[in-house]
């Protein structure tokens, strides 16, 4: 599998700010392959967030395209989606209809938000989160929904006891887990994640990277992630970029740019790590 | 016929805005349509979409029945039936087989349909998942794209939580495979008689100003798990005055002790059967709740 | 033996004399007239055009008389009876600006053009009851209505100010570039709510149209929600003013216009808070509320919530209720809003019955369980006098 899967080619987009025009994020560019986990790293205000949700079809570039491999066939998509890619190859984004963006969101990529509210229904049971795309592309039968809800619960390591208890109930490190389950049920290839682990105990993210390291080698995830924290790029990503004010100042292999960081900016980042 | 108004009181540019709508519907079965609902001497959410189709429908050689809660002479259908008689002229008649256009709101007549027969149904809320996105902007896109999930996951939710699903009227649909639909208040035990009826199904929600349609010999499916199939409501007892033990029975409590007597809601089946020669028990019985403590059903008592 | 109830028909009709009478009330007293309606209670009449979406106050008048005083039951009245009436065009867009005004203030300055004309207003009375006018009632003849009150007659009739010193304020402002001026919009001619339906988004056009029908109290709420911090819109009273305006049309066969009548408005114009943008530099922005007759409050609560559903086009964020517009506009018309309300008195035993049966089932069910625990508890106690471990 040596084909390109998400394709960035001089990705921006600005929004106002008052009267002015900002670029939250400009002149982004990269190539992401099957299986490999690309750290997109930065402060605040950098831009990283924004590019992620460019490469998620949340936002319309303004400048420069995001193209990704679409997969050419599914029986399960509806006609509606079906119509605009013309077999299998890179599509660019920006020419897919809303319903085939929309059955890409729902099948073939996953986004782990940072606040686990943002990316669950609140309302509805563990077990309905999780079963939720299951049923959305078809699946009726109540007991294998539940059978592949308490499956991937173990996976990700939640207690199955609490299928039928709502998220709010649940600990935060409880509802990224559940996150990363109803994501991941539809078995995507490429999975986006905002910050997975801030927020949490430091204990809790420790094993949650742990899961999230195990669960990419095991489905062969391709994975954006966007983090201010390096120990997150260290152990999960196989490149990184390092962005500063929308612009990427260094890219590279994650284990190279932290070890020997070549901009000054990177080297600003790395040296404020706290070591143990 | 009062001659200071048109025929069916409408206009006749009206109607035949309306009847467009009602042809896209057709075309498009469980589509809502949306059309310009005029406001009627009735309330908005009293059946004004329900007589807007019917008086856009209705000729001169029409019958029409008019029915609510099943029965011919509950106080709205005696309203909206004395409308059309005044503003039209038409025949009218209570029993279900003289009928060429059954207005009804919130049940389906227990005889079989013929395709010489249109059923008109009033509708409050359209919208199948108002209850779960109000916003109408959403709901639209989610039929343009048939994303019905939030629904499912009510349904597997309510599974869950109480071990069946909640929905025991306005029971969501599916038409022809491809729409989700709201076959109006009418309780779940009268869903399965939409499924490839002969005659035409035409709905109209005035106040929501919406219409949509189930032509002839559509599929139309309730939603459920292959393995939680739909099922139908049953009462333990028959009609007090004719026997029926295939009808939707009314429930009336008798007295101070909270008898119960059970009695078809269908009133011209009920009448049918009657002239037929078939009798009930005429009594009431007790119910037990069973959570007091000497559970159990008792027999009719008198 | 139970007899099925019949008597809709019977019922009804009894129902009918009944409300008759009640709406008559005592016979001992004179008859309520139209016209006495129509002239003594003219902003219950001027409420009942402006929602019931017709101008004229005669059938206003009887439709209030109809309906006992309820108002929301009268805009009723008009809209069905508008449903049946033709329609043969559309007017010119009434000229505010050559209005015949009885009425007009500005609080955005001190002094304008044309002046402050305070007119007729309960503004500045005192809110106690008038007890002098019950005395009339005393003597039950109503033989004081044909008497003046002493007050009026020291005020000229009317007061007729000439158009042309009486430009609208927020067309000075604009001429000045403070102030946004609406500019014509793309499409040719605007929607008509009362032919199609209300479909999100919607615009400007049709969103003012829904207000104008719309129902006084739910616009004043939200009107009143914006001023106290849900969406700002820092409102301004750039000008109301009141009084006649004439309608014309262009007929077919002619091909200027004539004058079919005057009909008395209030307009409302709000000056809100600036804008601003790449290509825009900051100004103020406009809220509009026009209603018919004097119906002041309306027009400015209207104005207020229009303002509030321009967040979208003026770049603002939606944060408050005011500003949905799918919410402020699905709720906005009375008849939708009491038809539904009081709809739950129709039957609706036949759905019940079916919520019966299932909470019935549930009861057994759950009956069932805390037996199955029971038991299980039971058992399990038995086992642990003998094994010591807690069952699960």
């Amino acid at each position: 599998m040596s084909d390109v899967l998400l394709s960035v080619r001089k990705a921006g987009k600005h929004f106002m700010q008052g009267n002015r025009l900002h670029w939250a994020c400009r002149d982004v560019s990269f190539d992401l392959y099957p299986g490999e986990v690309l750290a997109v790293v930065g402060e605040s205000g950098s831009g990283k967030s924004t590019l992620l949700r460019l490469l998620a079809a949340r936002h319309a570039c303004d400048e420069g395209s995001v193209h990704y491999n679409v997969r050419s066939e599914s029986g399960t998509e509806s006609a509606a989606a079906r119509t605009d890619t013309h077999g299998a190859g890179l599509a660019d984004l920006a020419g897919l209809s809303e319903a085939r963006l929309r059955w890409l969101a729902r099948t073939d990529w996953g986004f782990v938000e940072q606040h686990a509210r943002d990316g669950l229904r609140m309302n509805v049971s563990g077990g309905a989160n999780i079963g939720e795309r299951m049923m959305a592309l078809g699946s009726r039968h109540y007991a294998n929904l539940r059978t592949q809800a308490l499956d991937w619960m173990e996976r990700v390591e939640l207690d199955t006891g609490r299928i039928d208890d709502l998220p709010a109930t649940y600990s935060g490190g409880m509802q990224q887990r559940l996150q990363i389950a109803r994501n991941l049920v539809t078995h995507p290839r490429l999975v986006f994640m905002d910050e997975p682990t801030t927020g949490l105990d430091v204990s809790v993210q420790a094993r949650l990277l742990d899961l999230l390291r195990e669960l990419v080698d095991q489905l062969n995830l391709a994975a954006v992630i966007v983090t201010h924290d390096l120990a997150v790029a260290r152990l999960l990503a196989h490149r990184m970029l390092v962005m500063k004010d929308g612009r990427v100042v260094e890219h590279g292999l994650t284990d190279r740019v932290l070890d020997d960081p070549q901009h000054a900016y990177t080297q600003l980042l790395v040296s404020s790590v706290l070591t143990p | 016929m009062d001659e200071n108004y048109n025929f069916g009181f409408l206009d006749e540019r009206t109607k035949k805005s309306i009847r467009r709508a009602m042809l896209k519907a057709v075309a498009i079965p469980g589509y809502q349509v949306p059309f310009g609902s005029r406001e009627m001497p009735f309330a908005y959410g009293w059946g004004t979409g329900g007589v807007q189709v019917t008086a856009s429908i209705i000729g001169r050689t029409d019958v029409l029945k008019v029915i609510d809660q099943g029965a011919d002479d509950t106080t709205n259908a005696v309203n909206i039936r004395r409308f059309f008689a005044r503003t039209t002229g038409v025949e009218t008649t209570e029993k279900t087989a003289d009928a060429s256009i059954i207005q009804t709101r919130h049940r389906i007549p227990e005889r079989p349909l013929t395709e010489a027969q249109i059923i008109v149904y009033q509708v409050p809320m359209p919208e199948p998942l108002f209850r779960l996105e109000p916003r109408r902007r959403e709901t639209i896109t989610m039929h343009a794209l048939a994303e019905y999930g939030l629904m499912n996951v009510k349904l597997y939710e309510d599974i869950a939580q109480l071990g069946a699903i909640s929905k025991t009227y306005d029971y969501p649909v599916l038409v022809n495979e491809r729409y989700l639909t709201s076959p109006s208040p009418i309780p779940k035990f009268d869903n399965p008689k939409m499924h490839m009826n002969p005659a035409l199904q035409l709905f109209g929600a005035g106040r929501e100003k919406r219409i949509y349609a189930i032509p002839p010999y559509t599929c139309v499916r309730s939603l459920d798990f292959e393995d939680h199939p739909f099922e139908v409501q049953q009462w333990e007892h028959a009609c007090a005055l004719c026997d029926a033990t295939q009808s939707f029975l009314d429930e009336m409590i008798v007295d101070d002790e909270g008898s119960r007597l059970f009695v078809c809601s269908d009133s011209d089946f009920c009448g049918e059967r009657r002239t037929a020669g078939h009798t009930g028990e005429q009594q009431a019985v007790r119910l037990r709740d069973a959570l007091s403590p000497d559970t159990g059903r008792s027999g009719a008592t008198q | 033996m139970y007899v099925a109830v019949k008597g809709g028909t019977a019922a009804i009709e009894n129902s009918w004399h009944l409300l008759a009478r009640q709406r008559r009330g005592d016979t001992a007293l004179p008859e309520l007239t139209v016209s006495q309606i129509r002239e003594q209670m003219s902003l219950a009449v001027d409420r009942v055009m402006s929602e019931g979406s017709l101008y004229d106050a005669e059938l206003a008048a009887l439709a209030i008389k109809q309906s006992s005083g309820d108002l929301v039951e009268a805009i009723f009245l008009l809209r069905a009876y508008r449903t049946t009436l033709p329609r043969f065009g559309y007017s010119l867009p009434i000229d505010t600006a050559k209005m015949q005004v009885m009425r007009r203030i500005s609080a955005t300055f001190k002094d304008v053009p044309g002046g402050q004309i305070l007119g007729a207003t309960y503004d500045y009375t005192q809110r106690l009851l008038d007890f002098a006018l019950l005395a009339d009632e005393a003597d039950g003849s109503g033989a004081g209505s044909a008497r003046q009150p002493d007050s009026l007659s020291a005020v000229a009739a009317t007061v007729s100010i000439a158009s042309h010193v009486m430009p609208r304020i927020n067309e000075l402002m604009a001429k000045e570039g403070l102030m946004e001026m609406p500019g014509p919009v793309a499409v040719a001619e605007p929607g008509d709510l009362t032919r199609q339906p209300l479909m999100f988004p919607a615009d400007r056009p049709l969103r003012l149209q829904a207000l104008a029908r719309g129902d006084e109290g739910w616009l004043l709420a939200l009107g009143y929600s914006s001023q106290r911090g849900y969406a700002n819109a820092h409102p301004f009273a750039g000008e109301i003013r009141r009084g006649q305006v004439s309608v014309e049309i262009v007929p077919d066969e002619l091909s200027f216009a004539v004058d079919i009548g005057e009909i008395e408005v209030t307009e409302c114009q709000m000056v809100n808070q600036f804008a601003g943008n790449l290509e825009v530099a900051p100004q103020f922005t406009q809220g509009y509320g026009l209603a018919f007759g004097g119906a002041e409050r309306k027009s400015m609560a209207m104005a207020l919530v229009d303002r509030s559903l321009r967040a979208r086009e003026l770049g603002e964020d939606v944060v408050a209720p005011g500003q949905d517009e799918e919410f402020v506009l699905s709720h906005a018309d009375s008849l939708e809003a009491s038809g539904f309300v009081q709809h739950l008195k129709l039957p609706h035993y036949v759905d019940f019955q079916s919520e019966l049966e299932l909470v019935r089932k549930l009861r057994a069910a759950h009956a069932k369980q805390r037996q199955i625990s029971k038991d299980g508890a039971v058992a399990a106690g038995l086992a642990t006098a003998s094994s010591g471990r807690k069952a699960a």
